[in-house]
């Protein structure tokens, strides 16, 4: 089994949670409360990447972060490094792959926050700031929680993105999809089975925890 | 019990009868081709369907290892050409090829392959120190990775650039890393380097033949037809030779 492929898949994945954490929870308020009218563009935009094939996104992504494109020539000035091929580029590469995961069950369980406790919250001189760390966060946990569990699974199974713009490095941008890729065109099929199995294991239980937490833990255990 | 048996079934098995009337015996050669044949294909089965008109040929692109899992598992092609003679060789060997169909139909070339606006000579390209990224196809599987690891090598520069290589899934893949910029120079396919849409697009230089494994491109017959037999005689005659040569594979034999 590729060990280190497994350790970067996975260090990849919490990355990616970690960032669509801090980006995905304004976006997503911004998505839930706003009555812009072009709203509707956002909200487009966001849901693509659940339509575009992962080549097509990949295929744009590495335009985009090439020493040619207008991220990578930023990212260039700024660190003088580049992106592509590196753990950064698949970084931002996973980020736009999996923003709807994080995105949309946040958006969704913050429309759902009982309008009368922020009102209340508002109406008792909190400031709208600590109102949503307070109230509306706490209360739309379990969204977050499913939010995030999404983009760390969907992130440890991307296959498509990484092809197209990690560049296959052993230890950098090898992903364990990538290396099972490998082993089955390489005709290695039993080491290609026991990753598989495992990524199969890890995936389940991680989905089956996210459910059982929210049937259970959310339900009987009330947010003070 | 019978009566509801038969009005379940009928319908389709007269719309399947019906189907099948309206085209009697269709004559087609379907072909798994590998992906560097891509541009020369094209050309030859345009050329042979001249003089075979009646003939509907239909080629799928794709990875030949790929091609090798699909067919073992019953892919209905007739034909397959692959990057590398080993798979429809072990193919031969388990028994699901047609008899002594097995041939080697020519050699793939490598080529060192910058951008245009580059400013590495490609003859040179694999010493020069400021090199950050070299793409080329994934030795693991793709023939035209092991083909570039033996070169790079034989070459006397596989330890210098060993940490700046990128590996592309296949060939056409290899080349896209080096044309997006994002590597600085790649060793790809003769073939693909003069495809009419790349040729004006970068420069290259061929590695000399004796630098690297030969890349035996070969292919075998899966389902025995006389248009199977056709297509692959005449890929063999001068004809498809010079096609074949004409799109940058070097010719097996005398």
């Amino acid at each position: 089994m590729d060990w280190q492929a497994i350790v970067l898949s996975v260090r990849l994945a919490l990355a990616t949670t970690i960032v669509l954490l801090a980006a995905g929870l304004p976006l997503a308020s911004w998505l839930a409360f706003s009555r812009r009218r072009w709203k509707f563009l956002v909200e487009a935009v966001v849901a693509l990447p659940l339509v575009l094939p992962p080549t097509v996104l990949g295929f744009y992504v590495l335009l985009a972060i090439g020493p040619r494109g207008p991220v990578g020539a930023l990212y260039g000035r700024l660190t003088g490094g580049m992106l592509p091929f590196s753990f950064s580029g698949l970084l931002v590469a996973s980020v736009v792959y999996s923003l709807p995961f994080m995105v949309q069950p946040v958006a969704a369980a913050f429309a759902g926050v009982d309008r009368k406790l922020v009102e209340a919250s508002w109406c008792l001189g909190v400031s709208r700031l600590a109102t949503f760390r307070r109230v509306i966060v706490p209360l739309a946990l379990p969204g977050i929680a499913t939010g995030a569990i999404l983009s760390f699974a969907h992130t440890l199974g991307e296959f498509g993105v990484v092809l197209m713009v990690g560049g296959n490095i052993a230890g950098v941008t090898r992903t364990v999809s990538i290396s099972i890729y490998d082993q089955v065109q390489a005709l290695d099929y039993s080491a290609a089975a026991q990753t598989s199995i495992f990524l199969l294991a890890v995936s389940f239980t991680v989905l089956a925890l996210t459910y059982a937490l929210q049937k259970r833990i959310w339900s009987v255990w009330p947010m003070s | 019990m019978n009566r509801q048996v038969g009005r379940t079934f009928s319908l389709p098995v007269l719309l399947i009868a019906a189907a099948c009337a309206r085209h009697p015996q269709p004559q087609q050669l379907t072909i798994a081709a590998a992906a560097d044949l891509n541009f020369a294909l094209g050309d030859l089965s345009r050329e042979f369907q001249k003089t075979h008109p009646r003939l509907d040929v239909r080629v799928a692109y794709g990875s030949s290892g790929n091609f090798y899992s699909q067919i073992r598992n019953g892919a209905p092609f007739d034909l397959f050409l692959s990057a590398d003679v080993e798979y429809p060789r072990k193919l031969a060997q388990e028994g699901l090829a047609a008899a002594d169909s097995l041939f080697v139909y020519g050699a793939g070339r490598l080529v060192v392959w910058v951008p245009a606006q580059s400013r590495l000579d490609p003859a040179t390209a694999l010493r020069d120190p400021s090199l950050a990224h070299v793409a080329i196809a994934n030795p693991q599987h793709a023939p035209y990775g092991r083909a570039a690891e033996g070169a790079l090598r034989s070459m006397g520069v596989y330890d210098g650039i060993r940490k700046k290589l990128v590996l592309g899934e296949n060939i056409a893949q290899t080349l896209q890393f080096v044309q997006s910029g994002a590597a600085d120079a790649g060793l790809v396919a003769l073939s693909l380097a003069i495809a009419p849409p790349v040729r004006n697009q970068g420069r290259y230089w061929e590695i000399p033949l004796d630098a690297y494994p030969k890349l035996e491109q070969g292919g075998v017959i899966l389902k025995d037809s006389a248009a199977a037999r056709e297509f692959r005689s005449w890929l063999l005659a001068p004809a498809g030779r010079a096609i074949l040569k004409q799109y940058g594979f070097y010719l097996p034999g005398p």
